[in-house]
């Protein structure tokens, strides 16, 4: 039998001071790109902005800056650049402001097509999103979210008690807010295919909490007289390395898609791959602890004899 | 124990069905028997517009104009009946975009017209600001009506002109109240494609007008991108009843776009719903233009204004863009006409296309566009199946390395899942994304997860000393609430996803959801089933796990 872990007694109940600072520092940086995306200073998509992109296939690299002054040449001097080497291909995104009207893609392909003669290229994609469209989007995207967190938390309520439902989905919001943060601090485009990477790590994350949880109530129902954090420690243990184990088929599937799945999927599985990680350290490291600091009357489950 | 044939056999069926279902996705197909293609499924996943590549457009119809123009209709016809009955007016406009204001030399002719208006068009409802100034609003319930009809009325044009350029399998619905929304799978010129969409295609024929002093100061050769210029120069002095339009000429040669300025009658003398056909000929001189056929009506009228302008020059505008003005040399009957014009033949041809479909009642904004080129798609394709078979080695090997004999059982699991989520998507006729790849992907990484809280149950219970039989038991009981509270909160976020993602995100949803509602059951069934299968064969000592 191969065990990564085997039997662990680890206490982590008594980290809760250090993960509860790093998990606060991870939360801010989420509300700090929440702010900054309701603001409109965030890197928004152009699904969420309204805009135009356009990828093109060159025959021959191109390089960003000689792009960059055809395209200034044309007029066009909001333009975002981006270049895959690997097969000469380039994506031109011009935000906003700019409604559909005025055939921004018919532009840029035109400036390719004089300044670069030599050069010929293909179509790869190109999109155009007039800013009605790019509201009704991001209203969309909101409710998708709040609908969701909404169901796992009276789900987790009822299926376990209040206290359980609200840990649940603070570590599952602790989750969607650092990956959120960090997208946001490395200067990532968020698009509607972030948030649906999000939408799909809140959901794995919180089986991840789901099952640590089970363990939980399971422990309280059989041994009522240690104390809280006890078994709250031991369940966690307990469950550890098949939390380990899932996690790591997950980042096992997410690495290879993040390599080769093409430049659509990168960031979106990216995103799971972070959302795979700290969502494994926050059903051990939140959630679980946050059961403790709870003070009130405790529930039917958690109430001692 | 309960039975172990009965979940063998369920088993059993659900992969064949599986396997009829996914085969017309499949080339294998094609080279199946004909009774096969007759009684079998012959449709399988259709994959989206990211993979296939195509254009998906959502339009809206500009309704507000249907009522404008139904107006203008109205002061038109208005204009004829008063002078037909020698009623005699000042002037009648459309004074906003649902009022018509007609005012009167005298007080007297007031009665007379409002019986006349309330006879002939009763949508309208009248009232009186001054003794001689009437004003006719359109009834709310009728501009809803107009606008209602003017949207669908556009869905059934723009569905006629795509069905005669001719495209496999496209999507023309409403969305909304004032949304369609196209799809069209495989299209090789976009460009073309959306121009034959968007183009409202209104034909009107309107007279020059030649003696007013404007017409000839304005330039004949214009640059292109010159216009607005042009307007504002002469806009302030151009008389109330005219407009100033351009017509467009290439040069053959230098292939440089000119434009010439024409001074032309606001009011049309003729539009083109009077039409009943619009073709392609190619003239002496190799140059396309379009012929166009007149319904009675229309062949009536044009006989008409052509015998009473002969001499005049008459405009032929397409969408505010002058085509031709050519000089009317005498009456001309049959209800036959020509579009002539610098086009090529594949533009006359699409001019065709839109003139016969019809015009849309109203113009249509592109809200939004998307459009894939099929090397993209192709590409795409190749990438998902190469990170599908990756993740899938990895992952299959990690649980043999892992767990061993147990580990292989999880991998058959795996192959049952995935084979039956491939099933049930040709089953639905769902369409698969790129995403939606990433969803099957992510299926494969989550899809062991059962399995993995199962053995490490099993593992726990062996280590208590547990015999393997009721070890096993044990380890599926106890993981068993587990697993459905995990899959219904995964289930959840799903389902969210499906009712508010558009297009792509809305192909990952039912991947997502569909895998974890299988995996349930391949996960409870399939590999319990194994173990029961070899625990009946024998009592087992030791379990390699």
């Amino acid at each position: 039998m191969i065990e990564i872990l085997g039997k662990t007694s680890i206490d982590f109940m008594g980290w809760r001071r250090y993960s509860f600072a790093l998990s606060g520092l991870l939360v801010l940086l989420g509300i700090i790109a929440l702010i900054q995306i309701s603001r409109g200073s965030a890197n928004l998509g152009i699904d969420f902005a309204g805009g135009t992109a356009v990828q093109l296939k060159f025959e021959k690299p191109v390089s960003i800056e000689k792009a960059r002054e055809t395209l200034l040449k044309s007029g066009l001097a909001e333009v975002e650049l981006q270049e895959f080497t690997s097969d000469n291909k380039l994506l031109v995104r011009v935000k906003a402001k700019t409604t559909i009207e005025e055939k921004v893609a018919e532009k840029v392909l035109e400036a390719f097509r004089k300044n670069f003669p030599d050069n010929p290229f293909v179509v790869d994609a190109s999109t155009e999103i007039g800013p009605t469209i790019g509201q009704k989007l991001q209203k969309d995207a909101l409710i998708a979210v709040g609908i969701s967190m909404l169901g796992i938390i009276l789900y987790v309520a009822a299926r376990f008690e209040f206290r359980f439902g609200i840990a649940a989905a603070i570590a599952t919001f602790h989750d969607v807010f650092a990956v959120l943060g960090i997208f946001y601090f490395l200067d990532k485009e968020i698009t509607l295919l972030l948030v649906t990477a999000l939408l799909t790590l809140a959901g794995y994350s919180l089986t991840d909490t789901v099952v640590v949880f089970d363990r939980i109530r399971e422990n309280l129902k059989l041994r009522h007289r240690d104390p809280l954090d006890v078994i709250i420690n031991k369940a966690v243990n307990q469950v550890l390395s098949r939390t380990v184990i899932v996690s790591l088929t997950v980042v096992l599937v997410l690495i290879p898609l993040t390599l080769f799945g093409g430049e659509v999927l990168h960031d979106f599985s990216l995103a799971l791959l972070m959302g795979v990680v700290v969502g494994t350290y926050s059903s051990v490291f939140v959630a679980s602890p946050l059961l403790i600091l709870w003070k009130g009357t405790p529930g039917k489950l958690l109430r001692r004899h | 124990m309960k039975p172990v044939r009965g979940r063998v056999i369920l088993l059993a069926l659900a992969v064949i069905l599986s396997v009829i279902l996914f085969i017309p996705s499949t080339p294998l197909f094609n080279h199946m028997p004909t009774w096969w293609k007759q009684y079998l499924p012959s449709k399988g996943i259709t994959l989206g517009l990211d993979l296939q590549g195509g254009i998906h457009l959502v339009l809206e119809v500009e309704s507000d104009r249907a009522v404008e123009i139904a107006i203008d209709r109205v002061v038109n016809n208005m204009t004829e009946l008063l002078t037909e009955k020698k009623i005699p007016v000042e002037s009648i406009k459309r004074t906003s975009p649902t009022e018509i204001t007609v005012t009167l030399p005298s007080p007297e002719g007031k009665d007379a017209l409002l019986k006349l208006t309330d006879d002939q068009f009763p949508t309208l409802t009248a009232n009186s600001p001054s003794d001689r100034v009437l004003v006719f609003s359109v009834k709310a319930d009728e501009a809803e009506r107009i606008k209602k009809q003017s949207v669908s009325q556009a869905l059934e044009t723009i569905r006629n002109r795509i069905d005669e350029f001719g495209v496999a399998e496209p999507l023309i619905q409403q969305q909304g109240l004032r949304q369609i929304v196209v799809q069209l799978p495989g299209v090789k010129d976009p460009g073309r494609a959306k121009a034959l969409i968007k183009n409202t295609a209104l034909l009107e024929f309107k007279m020059l007008d030649e003696d007013s002093p404007l017409a000839k100061e304005l330039p004949s050769r214009v640059p292109a991108g010159k216009e607005e210029e042009i307007l504002k120069t002469f806009g302030p002095r151009v008389p109330p009843d005219d407009e100033i339009l351009f017509e467009r000429t290439v040069d053959k040669e230098s292939a440089r776009v000119t434009k010439t300025a024409y001074l032309v009658k606001k009011r049309a003398v003729l539009t083109g719903d009077v039409l009943t056909d619009a073709r392609v000929s190619i003239g002496e001189f190799q140059n396309a233009y379009v012929s166009i056929n007149f319904d009675n009506t229309g062949a009536k009228l044009f006989e008409r204004i052509t015998a009473e302008n002969v001499k005049k020059r008459m405009a032929i505008i397409l969408d505010n863009t002058i085509y031709s003005a050519p000089v009317i040399q005498e009456r001309i009957g049959g209800g036959r006409a020509q579009i002539t014009g610098s086009f090529t033949t594949e533009e006359a041809n699409d001019l065709a296309i839109v003139l016969r479909a019809g015009a849309l009642p109203a113009p249509v904004k592109i809200l939004q566009d998307l459009t894939v080129g099929p090397s993209l798609g192709q590409d795409s394709i190749a990438k998902g199946i190469r990170s599908t078979l990756v993740a899938g080695i990895v992952v299959v090997v990690f649980m043999i390395v892992y767990y061993r004999m147990s580990g292989a059982i999880a991998d058959f699991a795996l192959m049952l899942n995935l084979v039956c989520l491939l099933g049930a998507l040709a089953g639905l006729n769902a369409t698969l994304t790129l995403p939606g790849i990433a969803g099957i992907i992510l299926t494969i990484g989550m899809g062991v997860d059962s399995n993995v809280l199962i053995f490490e149950r099993i593992r726990e219970e062996l280590r208590t000393g547990k015999p393997v039989r009721p070890a096993v038991d044990a380890g599926y009981d106890k993981a068993f609430l587990t697993i459905v509270d995990s899959h219904v909160t995964t289930l959840i976020t799903g389902l969210a996803l499906f009712l508010f993602g558009t297009g792509p995100i809305k192909g990952f949803a039912v991947t997502l959801c569909l895998g974890i509602a299988i995996n349930l059951f391949t996960a409870l069934v399939g590999t319990k089933v194994i173990f029961d299968l070899r625990n009946r064969a024998g009592k087992i000592e030791r379990l390699s796990i």
